[in-house]
């Protein structure tokens, strides 16, 4: 089924991997000297390879900034940030990550297909001439059969699993995901969640996802790495036990009901 | 052999005929209480000059006017043509110059803050008294008329586009970063692309408008166009003739805000994403 996609089963994750991100005390500051904000302060954390890691936190603690620092994005203002080695810029430039924004952003003047292949008509081209196939990632997505529609025509769900498609596209090896499913419903955010879960298994690509859904971030992580506000900073980073290929179901066992009680009360201590 | 494909051709084309027919039944149909509206205007003018016996020089009947458009076809015909050309040459000048400004404008701040205020001031003046001072530059010739018609597009499109530049949202631009695009390949697959709608619709007003430009630039000192005629046939009395010019120009706005309007229903087929 998914003949171009990269199959490197990762489940379970061997856990001392070489780190895919490596946040060396990482300040970001926002405004001028007078009116000066921290939004991040003194963050070190190492996201290993292949793992899929949730970020949780109140609003305002600046978790959508951290990701946004490490795709180089927002400026650092003290410390380093590495993927593989590599500065986030360079990491940028080589197409070692790829993006996915909580709206579509879709061309609206493009078709499905067209908007999927937009990351390999911009930027170094020479970089992504390994890349995935367009129809093999509809067809994983579900939405074979819709390559001519128009964003306007497809619901907030599809129009999400096409940007999701264009994000693979380059065969990305960190998919950073900024709440990508915050705007949906419940019953299609739950219906992505195990897609994506589906998607990570099939793909080796390791995931760093924003939320702010303690059940999401419990349900999809390995990891969660939780962040507290004023300044920014790290809270804990807890090992999620539980076993994969995980489903729907499994949010109603007694283990995971622990761990969003967990989740939740060291959520209840940042505020 | 050829008689099976006569017989069909012979058969195909009534077919072709009938569709015709219904496509032009149908246009009737859906404009038909603007076409019976029309009509009905132009009755009631025709009994009103004739009821209250209004001279003709002062506002001539329908059937005046009709006659006039009859006996002056050659004039009016020889005077639409430079006015045209003026009208598509100013309308192609003006707006080409308000979008290349436009693009300057969004990939330099400075530019922006130093022309937009001229451009401003330069739409301040009415272009009735910027009329003499381009005849006093240019001569009588064609060039100060398009300058006029392409100056009364420039500011809609200058403003919009501008705008329409600027339309593509904060995540539209950060996906391209992400995608590490070159500004020239922001500016070709997301900024113009995104900017149409607003350019159409200032496109359709400059469409109108260039045609009023051109013809107040013949209005000064101009022995050709159709502002002379009008001018000419105001100064002579010749009312029916001066109605039968007014049609003649605001014919000519309609066609090309209708080629405008079909341009656009090609070239924009998609309607923004909505947020879910």
């Amino acid at each position: 089924m998914q003949g171009a996609v990269k199959l490197k089963p990762n489940v379970p994750v061997p856990e001392p991997a070489a780190p895919a991100v490596s946040v060396r005390n990482l300040h970001v500051r926002f405004g001028d000297r007078s009116n000066e904000f921290t939004a991040l302060s003194d963050i070190s954390v190492d996201i290993p390879e292949g793992a899929f890691v949730t970020m949780l936190g109140p609003s305002g603690c600046g978790k959508s900034t951290l990701l946004r620092c490490i795709a180089d994005l927002v400026h650092i203002s003290e410390g380093s940030i590495s993927v593989f080695g590599r500065s986030p810029r360079e990491a940028r430039e080589g197409r070692d990550f790829a993006f996915v924004f909580q709206d579509a952003t879709l061309l609206p003047w493009r078709t499905v297909l067209d908007n999927i292949c937009l990351p390999l008509e911009v930027g170094r081209r020479s970089e992504t001439g390994d890349h995935a196939d367009p129809h093999a990632l509809l067809e994983m997505v579900g939405l074979k059969g819709r390559e001519k529609a128009l964003p306007h025509e497809l619901s907030g769900g599809m129009r999400q699993r096409v940007a999701i498609a264009r994000a693979l596209i380059t065969r990305p090896r960190i998919l950073l995901m900024d709440e990508p499913f915050g705007a949906l419903d419940e019953i299609t955010r739950d219906r992505l969640n195990e897609e994506l879960l589906r998607v990570w298994q099939e793909t080796g690509t390791t995931i760093l996802f924003v939320t702010h859904s303690i059940p999401e971030a419990a349900f999809l992580g390995q990891k969660v790495l939780m962040l507290q506000a004023h300044p920014g900073r790290v809270k804990e980073f807890t090992k999620v036990d539980l076993p994969f290929p995980r489903s729907l179901s499994v949010r109603d066992t007694v283990e995971f009901i622990g761990v969003t009680a967990h989740l939740r009360a060291r959520l209840e201590e940042c505020l | 052999m050829s008689h099976v494909v006569s017989s069909r051709k012979a058969e195909a084309l009534p077919d072709r005929k009938i569709a015709l027919l219904d496509a032009t039944a149908g246009v009737f149909a859906r404009h038909m209480p603007a076409i019976l509206a029309a009509i009905g205007l132009v009755v009631l003018w025709q009994f009103v000059v004739w009821f209250f016996a209004i001279p003709t020089f002062m506002a001539p009947s329908p059937v005046d006017v009709f006659f006039a458009f009859r006996d002056n076809a050659g004039m009016l015909w020889a005077n639409l043509l430079p006015t045209v050309l003026e009208t598509i040459l100013g309308f192609v000048f003006g707006n080409l110059v308000a979008i290349l400004l436009a693009i300057w404008f969004v990939h330099s701040s400075t530019a922006e803050k130093a022309f937009y205020p001229i451009a401003v001031f330069i739409k301040a003046i009415p272009i009735i008294a910027l009329a003499p001072i381009l005849v006093l530059i240019f001569g009588n010739g064609l060039a100060p008329k398009i300058i006029i018609a392409g100056l009364i597009c420039f500011f809609p499109t200058l403003v919009n586009m501008v705008q329409g530049l600027k339309s593509a949202s904060p995540a539209m631009l950060d996906l391209m970063r992400v995608l590490s695009a070159s500004n020239t390949e922001i500016l070709w697959k997301v900024r113009l692309p995104s900017s149409m709608p607003f350019l159409f619709a200032a496109l359709k007003i400059a469409a109108t408008s260039s045609v009023m430009g051109a013809i107040v630039a013949e209005w000064i000192g101009s022995s050709f166009g159709l502002g002379a005629l009008i001018i000419e046939a105001t100064y002579n009395f010749r009312s029916p003739l001066l109605y039968a010019t007014v049609v003649v120009a605001a014919a000519l706005a309609v066609v090309l805000f209708f080629i405008v309007s079909v341009i656009e229903a090609k070239m924009v087929r998609w309607k923004p994403a909505g947020t879910h």
